[in-house]
């Protein structure tokens, strides 16, 4: 029996082999306890990531998707209520549609710009003959700073009446947006702020054009390729892989853009919450609310963790659906070695 | 892995994962109350106070409990969030807390409905205590839901009118305005254009401002946000249309939402030296009981007086009254010592000496009946302004509900969109309003 024909399951010659291997098996019991060890031998080998696979995916998405359909407040006991929070989240929740709007936004509109700016900068940084090193730290830098920190500077920075940014607009004549206090410019200000901190792809991009052979560019060069083909015929297709996986953990991290939204809305708005004085979500009029916000919101503001969870799972499966569609149309991490 | 044993160790994990789901994950929902009170125990008691001033008096406060009762012991743990309140609630175990006191009086509905505080009635009834002759209506309100006293008032905080005096003077007017027309015609008045912004304005009435919101401006009206069967009143309560339609008047008045914004957005933090009406930039404001201690405490150069906030001309007679906020105690239902945790909230919120003292240290004001009159409270005129809206029995708070600050949310939403124009039939969107308030607190039972 050729290792040809084992592999096609529905070949006759492979099932009577493998019947046959079985029944031996089953006949010798030495067989079998060789087998059985070394089953166990396996399974000790992957038990650590079947325990942190376990404890730390499968267990935390199971008990997200039963409180999907459960009444839970944190306190008493869940009670199944079927298909009610997904009913109430999808129809009656008034910032659920804002919410993915604007995560869908920010998915196509932030990690696109990250992505061509991360992209610029590193072909930038190395075509730089002189200063490269002080162009990468000063490029790599605003990566390092705190969330937290960075958006509140640039909350300050952008303030359209006393930030320094609307003052020099002003003096060139330019009639300044609000930027955080302005629907319209709340989401660009926020891009904003992303690509300013975009020196960690930069940095992977940086690395793997340094990467690309030299002889490729001199033959598509000898072939009478310019600037613009050479870039196109082998530089991108050298960086598939690490386009892919921008795009992918772009994707996915965009999906969890939490603190950057919340505090330059809460900082924007001016306000701090309390009794009789709620904090306004995703402020200004709901335009950098996110999903992961209602997360927050849902489960630990208004008691609803079974509400919340439903929007944990639309997460995960919207995570899911785009990265399993870009990992098959950018043929995975690997590119084409696959 | 072959087949067979895959599927034991996937019905396995699924068992386990329904385990730990149904025991590890889920907190304790009941207490007991009968722990020996005369027995030597250490509680915890969780609280959100961190200025050194706050943890002092806090501190002095338990101190004095515990000469009292020598054997109780208090472990105080300071700046507490309610994030990790509630937490701690649902988990419980040995160092969860025993008594927990929040700022917000947000989460009451859910603490007295879910029980992760325990009902208060019974330990009152055997001290014989009568909460209506003990606390303040507002106090009362916000601490209970449905006629579960799960918690009580610990100090609280009233608001009223602070003016500048020296733009009032400047303006040429007498005294502080007592109806909202005169109030109205105040803000005109002290209101001095610069090109297409302010270098001062009389009153900013936007909701994103400080204080400025819906319920502590609709709270000169009295309103009334839920119907006796616990459904949302605010598109029958005339008095939160009549709010809105004043607020969103002023607005109009004072140069339109676009540019009182924009002049907003250049305002400092509201808790900071660069507030508005500390720097000048605004005459006159909504706020509480603290700021003038801040005020006083700050290099501020503002001369300030305070009065409560005026009222609606047809309801003149009811000048005094305000909006009535406050710190919230309750003892957690996974306490094991709760007769000695009652012993410490007992002292806490009723014993005139300790409220008094402890809202003269840290500015707030006293959150009984008796402690109100007391003479021990700071005699200050400003602060006394507050104890007299504090005590005014016309005087109202924004009732608890089952999911938090959520039908305040709602409202909220309402005035953001019928002060900027987004939303211009009131009447549709209150009634929207309502069903929206009505829709969540059903998700909630």
């Amino acid at each position: 029996v050729t290792s040809q024909t084992l592999d096609r399951p529905d070949d006759r010659t492979g099932r009577r082999a493998v019947n046959r291997t079985s029944a031996v098996v089953r006949r010798d019991p030495a067989r079998r306890r060789r087998r059985r060890r070394e089953r166990l031998r396996i399974l000790a080998f992957l038990s650590p990531w079947l325990l942190g696979t376990g404890l730390f995916f499968v267990y935390p998405l199971v008990t997200t998707a039963y409180l999907s359909f459960t009444r839970y407040d944190g306190f008493v006991s869940p009670t199944w209520n079927g298909l009610q929070n997904w009913r109430f989240v999808f129809r009656e929740y008034p910032f659920f549609w804002p919410a993915l709007r604007n995560t869908l936004w920010f998915v196509l509109v932030m990690v696109t710009l990250r992505i061509v700016a991360g992209l610029v900068l590193g072909m930038l940084v190395i075509h730089v003959k002189r200063g490269r090193s002080a162009l990468r730290t000063v490029f790599y830098a605003p990566f390092l700073a705190p969330p937290v920190a960075a958006t509140l500077a640039f909350v300050f920075l952008l303030n359209p009446a006393t930030g320094p940014v609307n003052a020099i607009l002003g003096h060139l004549g330019i009639s300044a947006p609000s930027w955080f206090n302005d629907p319209s410019w709340s989401k660009p200000a926020l891009t904003l702020l992303a690509l300013w901190g975009v020196g960690d792809l930069m940095v992977i991009f940086m690395a793997s054009l340094l990467d690309v052979p030299r002889e490729l560019y001199e033959a598509a060069s000898l072939d009478g390729a310019g600037a613009v083909n050479r870039f196109r015929h082998v530089t991108l297709p050298h960086l598939r892989p690490i386009l892919v996986f921008a795009v992918v953990t772009g994707v996915i991290a965009t999906m969890q853009y939490y603190t950057e939204p919340l505090v330059a809305g809460q900082v924007a708005s001016g306000q701090i919450g309390g009794s009789g004085q709620q904090l306004e979500p995703g402020y200004p009029a709901g335009s950098t609310l996110t999903l992961p916000q209602l997360v927050f919101n849902l489960g630990f503001e208004r008691f609803d963790i079974g509400a919340a969870c439903v929007i944990a799972m639309v997460l995960f499966v919207l995570s899911m659906v785009f990265a399993g569609f870009l990992m098959r149309r950018g043929r995975g991490f690997l590119g084409g070695e696959d | 892995m072959t087949r067979h044993l895959r599927r034991p160790l996937s019905g396995t994990a699924l068992a386990a994962a329904l385990a730990l789901s149904l025991t590890a994950c889920f907190g304790q929902a009941h207490g007991g109350a009968n722990d020996n009170p005369n027995a030597d125990v250490t509680i915890t008691f969780w609280h959100g106070w961190s200025a050194p001033n706050e943890v002092h008096a806090i501190q002095a406060n338990i101190n004095a409990f515990e000469k009292l009762h020598p054997n109780i012991h208090v472990n105080a743990v300071g700046n507490i969030t309610d994030q990790k309140i509630n937490q701690a609630l649902r988990a419980g175990g040995s160092n969860a807390p025993d008594v927990v006191s929040s700022f917000t009086t947000d989460n009451v509905g859910e603490f007295c409905s879910s029980h992760a505080f325990v009902d208060l009635t019974p330990f009152l009834d055997k001290d014989s205590i009568d909460p209506a002759t003990t606390f303040p209506k507002p106090q009362l309100a916000y601490t209970q839901y449905q006629g579960d006293q799960c918690a009580l008032p610990l100090l609280s905080d009233a608001y009223g009118l602070y003016y500048n005096k020296s733009a009032f003077q400047a303006a040429g007017i007498s005294g502080p305005p007592k109806t909202l027309s005169e109030f109205d015609a105040d803000a005109v008045r002290l209101t001095k254009e610069s090109g297409d912004t302010y270098s001062q304005l009389g009153f900013m009435p936007d909701y994103h401002f400080y204080e400025s919101t819906i319920t502590h401006f609709a709270a000169q009206w009295s309103p009334t946000y839920f119907a006796s069967d616990g459904t949302s009143n605010v598109a029958a309560d005339p008095g939160i249309k009549a709010a809105m339609e004043w607020q969103k008047g002023l607005v109009d008045r004072l140069g339109g939402y676009s540019r009182l914004e924009k002049y907003r957005t250049g305002f400092g933090d509201e808790f900071s030296d660069s507030n508005a009406f500390m720097t000048g930039q605004v005459a006159m404001m909504i706020d509480g009981e603290w700021r003038a201690g801040m005020i006083d405490d700050s290099h501020s150069k503002v001369s300030y007086g305070v009065a409560p906030f005026p009222v609606p001309d047809a309801m003149a007679s009811q000048y005094g009254k305000g909006y009535i906020t406050g710190t919230i105690v309750g003892i957690a239902s996974t306490s094991d010592k709760q007769n000695a945790a009652w012993e410490f909230v007992k002292y806490l919120t009723t014993d005139t000496s300790a409220v008094v003292s402890f809202a003269n240290a840290i500015h707030n004001v006293p959150s009984t009946i008796a402690a109100l009159k007391s003479p021990q409270v700071s005699q200050d005129p400003n602060f006394q302004e507050f104890i007299k809206i504090a005590a005014n029995p016309k005087s109202t708070t924004t009732p608890s509900s089952p999911n938090g600050g959520a039908y305040q949310l709602t409202l909220q939403n309402l005035g953001y969109d019928y002060e900027s124009g987004k939303q211009t039939n009131l009447d549709a969107g209150l009634q929207s309003a309502a069903h929206q308030i009505d829709t969540d607190i059903a998700q909630t039972q």
